[in-house]
């Protein structure tokens, strides 16, 4: 993939403008819908239970021979003898292939969950998230904007392409554990897949200035006719705005919200 | 003792020392900077400060002076300077001015690093520096570019210089596979440094071009990228953590080799396997640094696996560090002590970095307090026990006097409780509450009240004994009991000579018999 076009997707998609969706053929897209936020708890898990076992194995094996062979009167050490070619090799060896084995084992888990994670259900809500200093501004298929407040329907995977205004921030949402950078320049997505109506929490997690602990945010998860009747308000009103001879679409910042207002100030210390 | 000897020296030994003072002054103002910031955190909302900035410049002085003024000039300064010379019989390292130039170098960045508490508008970019923010920033973010040039240079010339002494300055008769382990690993690690330290000041100078002189490497508005830094950085700053963790895993061996009275279990796997190993393979997983940066998704998982893969080396080194205790004669004096709590805190670092290698678990966990405790334990604090078990190893060599012991061993005890408690609560709030690095304030999360007040007792408790440990060091060098020679009855060369050993090392270059070796302690 091309860095120029990804470039330029990236200012258009700055500009506000539409063609940003040029990024369609770099999204694999499938028609299951599976669990992230699942699949991410289940691998954890495993590898926990995998870790724990090697730490608690070489620790006691340190602490028995801490204690087994600690000074003594008559015992002067030296009791490690050099290794004869063969067990130098096997010791070397067979370790590093239990290691690897290991490696593997994870790595195919992993590499499982994060075609799950990267591709994303064809049936979903799509909106746009820029990010700036110090605010989260979606922009919903039928151009309504929120600031700080992502309103999905309960039980649609939701897809946020991402980018930036000025610094770079990272759309975390510790809950659905999943989290991308938002960059100046570049077209970033993730998804995730909300199930039950319900808030959780939007939180920055890439360091971009001064109120970086502040910018924050919340997902709304509604209940889906709740959700259309909202959403379909907000267009119309939308829409009518347009049609009045005072639309400001031309001057407003692209990120000026259509529906409410900001859910907080996330420029001052609390 | 007179200064002017001290500033003008060109005695490795003396070198070495400058080093250690220079380094261990830049640990106590980098780690007051985190009490300063665990004070901060300590409560919900603005406590110490009501500026976040502040905060930022504490993180910011926290995690480059731990760094580039701490953990890489007391190993590859330090630890380097005073042990090689000696380990391989030589009278001094090959260059020995350029030696004196590369410590005034490390003292300048040391001092632009602690301008940052006197000027104006200090440095907010933390120790990564990324643009756009570095760029954009009021604070003085050529400060940050010329400390980590200045440092940077540093290390480059020792690197050329110690490459050389290892390579033609060794005893007669003292073959590579007779070299102490730690000697390898300085190898290793000066080797890093010499590929990648240019690309790190690359990429920090144009960060200051990019926002003194009007260009645009960083800038995507005028046809830059945001990430070709954070790649040049991490292209870098991954091996770095090795070119700390090489030489810290040198000490350990070392030391563990000598309590134990035992040589190296499978020394060659350890040495070829793992220095080796790691060297190769470093260059090969700074993706995961940039998990989250939406890199081409094959890069990510690729280099998920080459991550893993580390596993291997560093595994044959740990399987030679515990062999060693295998049926050895081990005694736990202070430097042992320091040594086993090294290993101890590295395992739980090693291992919870496996995770930190799983593409896929790491979309949750980049960035948020895991990492910290994570890199806490693998760096900082096993790093600094292993920086400080060296010192405890070498303080009789370098003054002629033992360190006091009862003290040291109620300073381990202090530190290794102190560490396990902020860094472990450190991993739990970040798997379990997503809680992010890099906060100034937490009211988001207001479950982790709890938490926050045991890290910073933690912090209080881990400052405890580094303090008892400093003024230990300080007192037992003044007054200490005088030592031997060889007090902890070891088989390396350093050992040989007198303590303090006088100018060139040996009255007579040391003269090595066949069956010599650093590890010679079975009986035939
Ligand atoms: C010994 C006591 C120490 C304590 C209590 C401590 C505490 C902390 C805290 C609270 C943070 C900031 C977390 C945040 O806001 O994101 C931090 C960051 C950091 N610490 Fe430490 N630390 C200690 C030692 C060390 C040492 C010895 C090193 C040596 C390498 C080190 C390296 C770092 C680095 C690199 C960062 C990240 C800086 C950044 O985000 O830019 N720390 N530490
Ligand atoms: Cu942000
Ligand atoms: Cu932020």
């Amino acid at each position: 993939m091309n860095k120029h076009s990804k470039i330029g997707a990236g200012l258009l998609a700055l500009a506000g403008s539409a063609q940003a969706l040029a990024l369609d053929k770099y999204i694999p897209t499938t028609d299951r819908i599976g669990d992230p936020a699942a699949g991410w708890n289940h691998l954890w898990s495993e590898v926990l239970v995998d870790i724990t076992i090697m730490g608690v194995l070489f620790a006691v094996v340190l602490a028995y021979l801490m204690v087994k062979f600690r000074r003594r009167p008559g015992v002067e050490g030296g009791g490690v003898k050099e290794l004869s070619v063969g067990a130098a090799i096997g010791w070397a060896i067979i370790p590093a292939f239990i290691f690897l084995a290991d490696d593997l084992f994870v790595a195919a888990n992993g590499w499982q969950l994060w075609n799950l994670q990267r591709t994303v259900p064809a049936d979903r809500l799509e909106v746009r998230l820029e990010s700036g200093m110090y605010s989260w501004d979606y922009t919903y298929p039928n151009g309504v904007r929120t600031q700080n407040v992502l309103k999905v329907p309960a039980g649609k995977p939701v897809l946020l392409r991402m980018t930036s205004r000025d610094t770079i921030h990272n759309h975390y949402m510790p809950d659905f554990k999943v989290k991308e950078d938002s960059m100046p320049g570049r077209i970033t997505y993730l998804w995730f897949y909300p199930k039950e109506p319900g808030k959780h929490l939007v939180t920055c997690n890439e360091y971009c200035g001064v109120s970086h602990s502040y910018m924050s945010g919340q997902v709304e998860v509604m209940p889906p006719e709740q959700y259309q009747a909202w959403y379909e308000e907000e267009g119309a009103k939308l829409k009518a705005a347009a049609a009045a001879p005072a639309a400001t679409e031309g001057s407003a910042p692209a990120a000026a919200p259509t529906a409410g207002a900001a859910a907080q100030d996330n420029k001052k210390p609390a | 003792m007179n200064l002017k000897e001290w500033v003008f020296t060109t005695d490795h030994k003396r070198v070495g020392i400058l080093y250690l003072i220079g380094s261990v002054a830049a640990f106590v103002v980098a780690g007051i900077m985190a009490l300063l910031m665990r004070a901060e955190l300590s409560a919900m909302g603005p406590t110490l400060t009501a500026n976040p900035t502040t905060y930022n410049v504490w993180l910011y002085a926290h995690g480059a002076v731990m760094i580039l003024g701490f953990q890489i000039p007391a190993l590859t300064g330090f630890a380097a300077n005073y042990a090689i010379p000696l380990m391989i019989g030589a009278k001094d390292v090959a260059f020995p001015r350029l030696n004196a130039f590369s410590v005034w170098l490390f003292y300048m960045g040391v001092i632009l690093a602690l301008l940052t508490f006197v000027i104006p508008d200090p440095p907010d970019v933390l120790w990564t520096g990324y643009p756009p923010y570095s760029t954009i920033t009021t604070g003085n973010t050529a400060l940050y570019t010329f400390t980590v040039l200045l440092i940077g240079f540093a290390s480059i010339i020792a690197g050329v210089n110690f490459i050389t002494t290892i390579a033609y300055m060794r005893a007669k008769g003292l073959t590579w596979n007779k070299l102490n382990f730690f000697v390898w690993s300085i190898l290793g690690s000066f080797v890093m440094q010499l590929i990648y330290v240019p690309v790190l000041g690359t990429a920090v100078l144009l960060v200051s071009f990019d926002k003194y002189l009007g260009t645009h490497f960083f800038d995507p508005t005028m046809g830059g990228d945001v990430l070709t830094y954070q790649n040049l950085f991490w292209f870098y700053s991954h091996p770095a953590v090795y070119v700390i963790f090489l030489p810290f895993m040198g000490i350990i061996m070392d030391i563990f080799a000598t309590f134990s009275k035992n040589r190296i279990f499978n020394y060659k796997a350890a040495v070829y396997g793992g220095v080796w190993g790691i060297v190769i393979i470093s260059g090969e997983v700074w993706i995961h640094h940039l998990y989250v940066t939406g890199m081409p998704d094959w890069l990510r998982i690729g280099q998920m696996v080459t991550t893993l893969m580390i596993s291997v080396p560093v595994g044959l080194m740990t399987i030679s560090l515990v062999g060693t205790l295998y049926k050895g004669s081990i005694t736990f004096e202070t430097p042992m002590l320091y040594a086993l709590g090294t290993m101890f805190l590295f395992l739980v670092g090693g291992l919870t970095g496996i995770p930190l290698a799983v593409t896929s678990l790491t979309v949750n966990l980049s960035e948020t307090y895991y990492v910290v405790g994570h890199f806490h334990y693998v760096m900082a604090v096993a790093g600094s026990l292993a920086i400080f078990s060296g010192v405890y190893y070498w303080f009789p060599k370098m003054t002629g006097r033992m360190v006091n012991e009862t003290w040291g061993r109620i300073a381990f005890v202090f530190t290794f409780v102190g560490a396990n408690v902020i860094f472990w609560t450190m991993m739990n709030v970040g798997v379990k509450e997503g809680l992010p690095r890099r906060y100034y304030d937490w009211a988001q999360f207001p479950q982790v009240a709890h938490d926050q007040m045991v890290m910073t007792i933690g912090s209080v408790i881990i400052g405890i004994g580094f303090a008892i440990m400093l003024l230990n060091w300080i007192l037992s060098a003044a007054f200490g009991k005088k030592a031997g020679d060889n007090p902890w009855e070891s088989k390396s060369l350093e050992w040989t000579t007198a303590s303090p050993p006088p100018h060139g090392n040996w009255p007579k270059p040391p003269v090595l018999a066949d069956d010599w070796s650093p590890y010679a302690y079975a009986k035939r």
